[in-house]
């Protein structure tokens, strides 16, 4: 049916000029013929925007084990919309994981790795997934979703015991995978990770120190990241294991902004 | 063994509740050439007997590579251990791909024995006819496992497996309680011996007949190169044999046929925990 | 193809647009590697970063492949990851099927047809590949990302790639210049020059910086060397 030309986009009446049906194609007026009013997306787009979104995770290492710690603010665009959702979750007695990004996509996914989790407590074994294997098993996970364009727009923080040494890792929703000693994702990224590098250029911290430190980032985070919340999970991975601490509250204090008048 | 009416194929059960075909199976690993697993607290060891079809021909691989800590000595249809063995391969860079990690030796020889199980209930099947040892070494340590067509698998201390390795296990069960507190030269020593038993008087080991695998920690898995074959086979050179190959030559088959349970391997040397994949 | 915006412009309405998702992102980092007569050298820097911010600056970029080739790999980061791993499940394989490891050159013709085999969604990785060949002379190859593979003797790839190489094309390749007389490059120099150049990416590339790791292939193994750069 070569000789028809195409049908579906039709060439213009003259150079430049409109296209039969054209001018009734005003975008959002969907007509059945006439050249496409919206960008072709030659791909499936699940996902291809976030819905509930978190914002930072941090990930801190010390001498002997990780710091990880989230707020619990789901959001809907600007809307503060769910205000309990924890993202800081125990893998095993080696590994613990933080997330920001889309909401759904974490559960999703931390639904497939607790069941990857009971898969190998059943072999019974004995043999825990180490973090490094997380990490590197999360790297191929997003890097997979992504090449089919339909990514899980997440970022991953895997702090855990590996091999008797601390391990911190993070993944974005590429695939994109490195491993620090410092890590803070989303908004985190501009302003936490200068108070951590700075301390740590200092000299190693310890597990007080490395706590005190993810507080105060959370605070600054809270009072700058509108999509930040007063309330958050911190979680620490040792030798000992895993603990993930009740939800501390921030006490704010707005008097430095006296301009402000709160009730 | 004789055949019966209820080996027509591997689905037929007969009336004492055996498997007359998969027994069969059993049976051609005993026609490969003997091959000795065993390792200490750090060392995995394999040592296996090679055999030349004929004057023209060269020996025959025994030890196959499978990942950097895991290699295997097979017995039996050698055909079939090569397909085995690039399942294994397979898996474990599947493994290694995926967790950035080697894949354990345990779980390897689980998905290795769920396949084999596959083909001891389809009538469209056929067993495996080939045992392994499987040497490997992770976080647990080192490991010796057997395979056998029956897909059993068993964790081993020690083991032998193949033609007259009957007396290499007599020797492995005689010896079994020095294994883990010695050195590496003194464990390829008993398996050498062990290996040497199954010999007859007329023939010895030699470097071209021995293959020998080790596999530890910070040891990849290396197959001894011909220097260090002699220097190995020199541990047991002029050593006065023991009586129990004497009993072996002639007929190949008495030590292996003496037992009364030819559906699995004997349970001599085995270590403490058994794995059947029904139980 | 026409397009309503394209067209009538004054129907493009700021604030309708939508993000599409993105499956790329430069991930900066650059590589040069300079092969000689028997020995072949090839650095990287250690940052990773995105835009304005840095992941982190302790990211090696160089893969050791076998004993006697190396991979410096810079771009998409994601894809390296994929393009490495997937790489040395492959020289495992070859070395499982033909009981040697593969040689330089072999290497060096695989990465191209992988990189091909993904012509229509390539890996957006710059790589450089070095090593010693079969005679045990130091060789260097190039891609660009869907396997175009040229050998020489001297590469920048990478964010500074281009900045570098017209600098190498003149010490190395004695390009542009009058009465000089072609001599065998000796290891420290290019070792002394593979320095030099980083120093002067780091000063005008934001995406290169940091450290570098340096790894010296000689027919007696891989030694590794690391030089500190600026941090800013």
């Amino acid at each position: 049916m070569a000789f028809m030309g195409d049908m579906m986009n039709p060439a213009p009446f003259w150079q430049n000029g409109p296209a039969p049906g054209a001018f009734y194609n005003f975008p959002g007026n969907s007509s059945g013929f006439g050249p496409t009013t919206h960008p072709v997306q030659e791909f499936k787009a699940h996902s291809a925007t976030p819905i509930t979104t978190t914002t930072t995770v941090i990930g801190v290492k010390f001498d002997k084990g990780c710091v990880v710690a989230a707020d619990t603010l789901g959001s809907y665009g600007t809307l503060a919309r769910f205000r309990d959702c924890p993202r800081i979750t125990k893998v095993n007695d080696l590994i613990l994981l933080g997330n920001g990004g889309d909401y759904a996509d974490y559960q999703y996914l931390k639904d497939i790795i607790e069941q990857k989790i009971i898969d190998e407590q059943c072999i019974g074994d004995g043999l825990l997934l180490k973090p490094r294997s997380m990490h590197c098993w999360l790297t191929r996970v997003l890097y997979n979703k992504r090449s089919k364009m339909d990514p899980l727009w997440s970022n991953y923080v895997v702090a855990g015991m590996q091999d008797g040494e601390p391990f911190l890792g993070a993944v974005d929703k590429l695939g994109t995978a490195y491993e620090d000693a410092a890590i803070a994702t989303g908004l985190g990224a501009y302003m936490a990770t200068p108070l951590i590098r700075e301390a740590l250029s200092v000299g190693t911290l310890d597990e007080e120190g490395a706590k005190a430190l993810v507080r105060k980032c959370m605070e600054v985070l809270f009072y700058r990241d509108a999509r930040a919340f007063q309330r958050y999970q911190l979680g620490v991975v040792t030798a000992a294991g895993v603990r993930i601490e009740d939800l501390a509250e921030l006490k704010h204090d707005w008097s430095l902004a006296h301009m402000i008048h709160m009730k | 063994m004789f055949r019966n009416q209820y080996d027509s194929d591997v689905t037929v059960w007969s009336p004492q509740g055996r498997l007359h075909q998969v027994e069969y199976a059993m049976e051609a690993v005993k026609l490969g050439s003997a091959t000795v697993g065993l390792k200490n607290k750090q060392f995995a060891v394999l040592i296996a007997l090679k055999r030349a079809v004929s004057e023209l021909s060269a020996y025959q691989k025994k030890i196959i590579p499978i990942d950097e800590h895991i290699g295997i000595s097979i017995s039996g249809l050698t055909a079939d251990a090569r397909m085995l063995s690039r399942f294994m391969r397979t898996e474990c860079l599947n493994h290694q791909y995926a967790h950035d990690a080697p894949m354990p030796v345990g779980r390897l020889i689980g998905l290795v024995g769920n396949k084999m199980q596959i083909c001891t209930q389809r009538y469209d099947k056929r067993p495996l006819g080939v045992g392994l040892l499987v040497a490997g070494y992770d976080d647990q340590g080192p490991h010796i496992y057997q395979t056998c067509p029956s897909a059993n698998f068993f964790d081993c201390r020690a083991m032998a497996i193949g033609a007259r390795s009957q007396s290499a296990r007599t020797y492995l069960e005689k010896h079994l309680a020095t294994f883990m507190d010695c050195d590496l030269q003194d464990l390829v020593a008993h398996g050498l011996r062990a290996l040497r038993d199954t010999l007859p008087n007329e023939v010895d080991l030699n470097t071209k007949n021995v293959s020998i695998a080790i596999v530890g920690p910070k040891t990849p898995l290396r197959i001894a190169d011909e220097e260090e074959l002699v220097r190995f086979l020199a541990l047991v050179e002029g050593e006065e044999r023991r009586g129990g190959s004497a009993t072996a030559t002639g007929d190949a088959a008495p030590s292996d046929r003496d037992r009364d349970a030819p559906g699995d391997e004997p349970q001599v040397a085995v270590s403490t925990h058994f794995i059947f994949l029904i139980w | 193809m026409l397009s309503v915006n394209g067209n009538f412009p004054e129907y493009a309405v700021p604030g309708a647009k939508q993000v599409r998702f993105e499956p790329y992102a430069d991930n900066g980092g650059s590589i040069v590697a300079i092969a000689g007569d028997d020995y072949a050298v090839i650095g990287a820097d250690t940052r990773l970063s995105t835009g304005f911010s840095i992941y982190t600056r302790e990211q090696k970029k160089l893969f050791k492949l076998s004993e006697k080739t190396v991979l410096g790999a810079t771009g998409c980061w994601c894809d390296t990851l994929t393009l490495t791993r997937l790489l040395s499940a492959r020289m495992q394989m070859y070395e499982h099927e033909h009981n040697k490891s593969m040689s330089t050159p072999a290497v060096a013709q695989m990465l191209s047809t992988m990189l091909y085999y993904k012509r229509f969604f390539p890996y957006y990785v710059s790589n450089v590949l070095a090593g010693l060949d079969a005679d045990g002379k130091g060789c260097v190859y190039s891609y660009d990302p869907i396997g175009h593979c040229e050998r020489s003797n001297y590469r920048a790839g990478g964010s500074a790639g281009a900045q570098l190489q017209p600098l190498l094309d003149n010490q190395i390749g004695l390009k542009n210049m009058q009465n000089v007389t072609e001599a065998p490059l000796p290891r420290e120099k290019a070792l002394a020059l593979l320095k030099d150049v980083f120093i002067s990416a780091a000063e005008r590339d934001i995406y290169t910086g940091d450290c570098i790791y340096i790894l010296i292939i000689t027919a007696s193994g891989i030694q590794e060397e690391k030089f500190e750069l600026r941090k800013d």
